[in-house]
Order: C-alpha cells, then structure tokens, then sequence
C-alpha cells in the first residue's frame, strides 16, 4: 500500500510499504477514505518528538471503512464507517473506566520504556513515535487499530467524511480544552492560536457559553476565520497581548486561558522567545515555552490554564511564583477523545456546527510531503489539509 | 497544481539537500579554521591573520548548525555575507604587493566565489520555499462553522454539565461580585 513515511527532519515521503495484518484477535484493519495532517504532526516534521525511527508511518486524523475484523472483535463489521479516535483505548483498564482515555494503561506496548521517561505512561497513539507504542499512523491506505471495538467512533451515513472526520482528534481537542476551562457565563475565555485546534477552542468556548472569546495570533486568515466563530482576534505583531486583554477585562485579566500553540510557539521580537529558539536549537531544552508564560502572567488570579498543546520535555524559565501565588489550576493531557465524541456526533448531527469549514486544502495522499511544508510555513492561507489515499 | 509527482512525493527538495550539504560543509570547514588557522594563512601568504581566520572558523560554525535547522533560511543568507567578507579579505590579499603566494590566493578566490554562487543559488530557493505565509491571504471571514451568526450560537450546548473531574479546582472568580462562597465549617462531631 501507499503511505506517509517519516525519514527525519523535514523529511516524510509518499512510499510504497507492506499492507497491515490482523496481529491481534482484538485488532481491525480500516481502508482510510479520508485523513489529515494535525499540529502535533509538524512536531514530528520537525523531529522534536524523540523516539521516531526512519520509515515510521505517520499520521493519527483519519477514517474509512472496515475491512477486516479480528476474531474477538464484537461490535464492528467489516463495512462499517468509522472514525478513529487518535487515542488508542483498551476500554477495561481503570483509566478508561473512569473516561481517561488517553492515559490507557494497556493500548502502548513499549510502556515499560515510556515509563522510564514518563515515570508512568500514557495510552498508545497512532503514528507518533515509539514512546506511544510505535503504532503505524494513518497517513495511509490502510491502518490496523488495535482494540477495535473501543478504538471507533460509529458515525451516521447521512454526514460526510469532511463534516465527521475531524472528530477522531481536533474537534474533541478544542472540546476538551473548553470543558476544562469549566465556562461560566461571565467568564472571558483567552485561546493563544488560531490553528485548527485553536478553532475549535474557540467554537466550543462559544457552545459552552462563555462571555467573551479571545484568540490570539499573528496568521491574518486564521483570525478572521476564529473572528467569523465568534472570537476577538488578537494579532500579536500589531498589539500588546498584556495591554488588550486588560482592556477587554476591566484590567482584571482573562478567567480562563487555552494554549492551542504547543512547544513550538514563534514571537519574533520577543527576548524569551529568541533565548528559548537558541537553546532549544542547541539541545538545552526540548520546547519553546513562551505561550505558557504568557498565560501565568495575562490570567486573572485563581483562573484556570488549559494546555492542549503539545509539550515533548523540558522547559526553562516557567515563573512558577506567579502560577502558585496566583492560585492558578492547570489542566493538560492529551485528548480523552472517545469520552466526547458520542456527544459531539450528535451535535454535528443537529446542526449546531459543521466541522468541515476548517479545510482550506483536500489534496490525494500523494501531494501530502509537500503539503507538510504548506502547512507548517503558512502558506497559501493553508489552516487544515485533508488527504485522499 | 501542475507539479510533477515526483516533486510532491518527497518533502525534501534539491535545494534542502543542497542546504544540508552547505550546512556539514560549513561546520568541517569551521572546525578546521578554528583548529588548524595556519594551515590556510601559510599557502596564502597572509601570516599573521591566524585570529580572523579563527573567527570566521566561529561564523562558519554558526552558520552550519542554522542551515541543519528546521528552517534553513536565514543562515544560508549569513552564509552568502560571510563569504562576501571572505572574498574581500581574499582581494585584499591579492592586491597586497609584498604577498609572495598570490597564485594560491587566486585560486582560493575561485573556490570561495564557487560556494559563493553556490549559496547564493540556495539560499535564494530556499527563501522562497520557507516564505512564512507566502501566496494569497484568503478571505475567511465566512467560514464560521454554525448555522446562524456566532452571537446566536453561544450558549447553544448549555445541555452540557462539566464532569466532575473537570471542574474549576477554585470557585469562579468570575462572578464579581458573584456568589459568596462560605468557608468550610467544623462538622458538628469535631
Ligand atoms: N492535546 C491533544 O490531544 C492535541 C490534539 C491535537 C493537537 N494538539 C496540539 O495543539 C497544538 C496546535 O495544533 P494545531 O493543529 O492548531 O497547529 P498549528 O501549528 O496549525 O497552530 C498553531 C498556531 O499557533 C500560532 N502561534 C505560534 N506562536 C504563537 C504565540 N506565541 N501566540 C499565539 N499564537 C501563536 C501559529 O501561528 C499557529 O497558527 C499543537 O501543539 C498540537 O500538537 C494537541
Ligand atoms: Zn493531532
Ligand atoms: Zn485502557
């Protein structure tokens, strides 16, 4: 089959590999008929996250129809149209009982090495380096998910792939984000990126009925796409972040804080930001951290910061003295996704959002190595690629 | 896109391979500027220069390790003015009278203006392929993903309660003046 390989930095290739086999009773095999290039995987691109090795298949936003299913496997048939949820999820371990799918104690096969660098792991992802199982990703025309019958989200036929796609990863993400922000209806609620995830931050935030949503970013298209959500775009190239937000909240600062940017913030002009690009550059830390520090310092006293961006290790320079003595709670993980989506399928369903206004890109699988370098560059008013295999 | 497949397939172009290239070739040329200075000053006749040589060993260095990066760019074009001071330094050498190995200097003029054109050449197709935000800035102001404008929408998931474990670990302090949470009493049995 064809599929997306990593080979290293800036360096992932449309190649021909062997077809995915059933290696568990457990485990069904998927032909992808829709997949998509997220965030965290211009991480990979960048070669931040460790542990990937040349020739891994990457990618973890997809869907299809299934084609094969193993022995033990109850609740799906071959034919089914499903989406994948990014986090693999066993379904019976304590975690997963109490809805903490991405910390499955069982889906990461190499967690005796994860727990090493972790001290405890979290759950196997898809096509995300081997500290998270080493899975094959679903860049691809065909995946095998193992615990297929937790690891699906069943979607209605009468919606397409564009409007459903999106719920195996970015729009729970951007849900997740907002529900951990516990919104009030007087709360103002600050997202720092208008990415995809950053989009759906900012619809959820708008759903979950918060006052006033703010993005920030200094991508045009990208704000005006937030703005037309119901966002206050922020561009920080032309504005004090410090500055607006005490504006917007009678100088009291932001309850709520969302990072939707992840370890590879970029501010130009900013000191913390050049000093974290040249240690990072140097393998002194592992991510760029300016976006939290900028939460800690904007957030109102005993509000909450919600970190669905994605951090690979360490960071320097966090001012832990204001985190504590501002009382602020953080909230992070990686996305619980398959504790969302039953909700989120059906508010797709009624009508209350159509996820598909996100794709500015649907290119075939082939066009995707370059579409890696569209997207991380901002190029072409690219905000989200889906590919056909 | 009229582009050819082979193009798409791979996200590594000829010009990044040629920036990587320029890159490892930057950081041995550095390091040998730095450790062994005399073994360039001595063939060009322009002993005595062992510090300067040294610096751009450090330059050199710098510029390697950027053009190994994520994002090439600007270190190739601190390569193209490096090897402008190098060719001035080089010129200056060659108009000196007393300079007994002018030929050498002639010939290291050569090379340097060869990895010159060559830098220049990538870092120029490196730029355009790196430009952040290049290409049209769409207009998206429509795309807002509901089916009625955004301030009819908020609330809309007012259904939603958040879990438990999810909760704002203090209360609220939204609510100004909001509602005045009493502080934890005493149960009655001490
Ligand atoms: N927790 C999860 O489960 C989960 C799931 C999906 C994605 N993610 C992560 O979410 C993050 C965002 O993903 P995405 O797909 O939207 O990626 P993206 O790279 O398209 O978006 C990031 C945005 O942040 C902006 N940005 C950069 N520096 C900034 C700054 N200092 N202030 C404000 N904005 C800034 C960029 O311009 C860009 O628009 C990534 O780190 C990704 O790995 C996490
Ligand atoms: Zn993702
Ligand atoms: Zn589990």
């Amino acid at each position: 089959m064809k599929a997306l390989c990593w080979h290293g930095k800036n360096d992932i290739r449309y190649e021909t590999v062997p077809d995915p086999e059933i290696e568990d009773p457990r485990d069904a095999i998927i032909n992808v008929s829709s997949c998509a290039i997220c965030g965290s995987d211009l991480h990979l691109f960048h070669h931040f996250m460790p542990s990937m090795k040349s020739g891994d298949i990457v990618g973890h936003e997809f869907m299809g129809e299934v084609m094969e299913v193993g022995s033990e496997v109850k609740h799906l048939k071959v034919g089914d149209r499903v989406v994948v949820p990014f986090t693999i999820t066993c379904g019976e371990c304590d975690q997963c009982r109490r809805g903490n799918f991405s910390l499955c104690e069982r889906s990461n096969r190499n967690k005796a090495m994860a727990d090493k660098v972790f001290g405890h792991a979290g759950a196997g992802l898809f096509g995300y380096s081997h500290l998270t199982g080493g899975y094959a990703g679903g860049q691809a025309e065909y995946v095998r998910v193992p615990f297929a019958d937790e690891t699906h989200i069943q979607v209605p036929d009468t919606l397409t792939d564009e409007q459903v796609l999106f719920l195996g990863d970015i729009f729970p993400t951007g849900w997740q984000a907002a529900v951990q922000c516990d919104i009030e209806p007087t709360d103002t609620v600050v997202i720092w990126g208008a990415g995809p995830v950053g989009q759906f931050c900012v619809r959820s935030a708008v759903l979950l009925g918060a006052k006033q949503v703010i993005v920030i970013d200094n991508v045009p298209e990208r704000l005006s796409m937030a703005q037309a959500g119901g966002a206050i775009p922020l561009n920080f190239d032309e504005e004090s972040v410090l500055g607006r937000l005490n504006d917007l909240t009678h100088g009291k600062g932001p309850e709520k804080c969302i990072d939707a940017v992840g370890l590879e913030s970029h501010v130009p002009r900013s000191p913390d930001s050049m000093y974290d690009r040249v240690k990072q550059s140097l393998w002194m830390e592992n991510d760029r951290a300016h976006v939290l520090r900028e939460m800690i310092y904007v957030c109102r006293p005993g509000g909450v910061l919600s970190i669905p961006g994605v951090y690979s290790g360490l960071v320097d320079k966090i001012p832990m003295g204001q985190l504590m003595n501002k009382a602020l709670s953080v909230r992070s993980g990686q996305t619980h996704v398959r504790r969302w989506t039953d909700d989120l399928v059906r508010r797709i369903d009624e009508g209350q959002i159509d996820p598909s206004f996100v794709i500015t890109h649907s290119v075939g699988l082939d066009e995707g190595p370059e579409m890696y370098n569209i997207f991380r560059n901002k190029q072409d008013g690219c905000v989200k690629v889906v590919l056909k295999p | 896109m009229n582009r050819s497949h082979s193009y798409m397939s791979h996200s590594l172009h000829g010009s990044d391979r040629l920036a990587r290239g320029l890159g490892w070739f930057s950081i041995g040329l550095g390091l040998y500027k730095m450790l062994a200075p005399r073994k360039l000053t001595e063939p060009l006749g322009m002993e005595g220069f062992e510090p300067m040589v040294r610096a751009c060993g450090a330059r050199e260095i710098a510029c390697g390790v950027g053009a190994l990066s994520t994002n090439p760019s600007l270190a190739l074009w601190s390569r193209v003015g490096g090897d402008a001071m190098d060719l001035a330094a080089l010129a200056a050498a060659l108009r000196d009278k007393h300079n007994p190995k002018k030929e050498n200097v002639g010939v290291a003029l050569a090379a340097v203006g060869a990895i010159t054109a060559l830098d220049l050449v990538c870092a120029s197709r490196i730029k355009k392929r790196y430009a952040y935000q290049a290409g049209p800035t769409p207009d998206y102001s429509d795309r807002s993903g509901f089916p009625r404008p955004a301030e009819a929408m908020r609330g809309t998931a007012g259904d939603f309660e958040t879990p438990r474990d999810m909760r704002a670990a203090l209360p609220s302090p939204a609510k100004s003046p909001g509602e005045r949470v009493t502080p934890t009493t005493r149960s009655p049995n001490g």
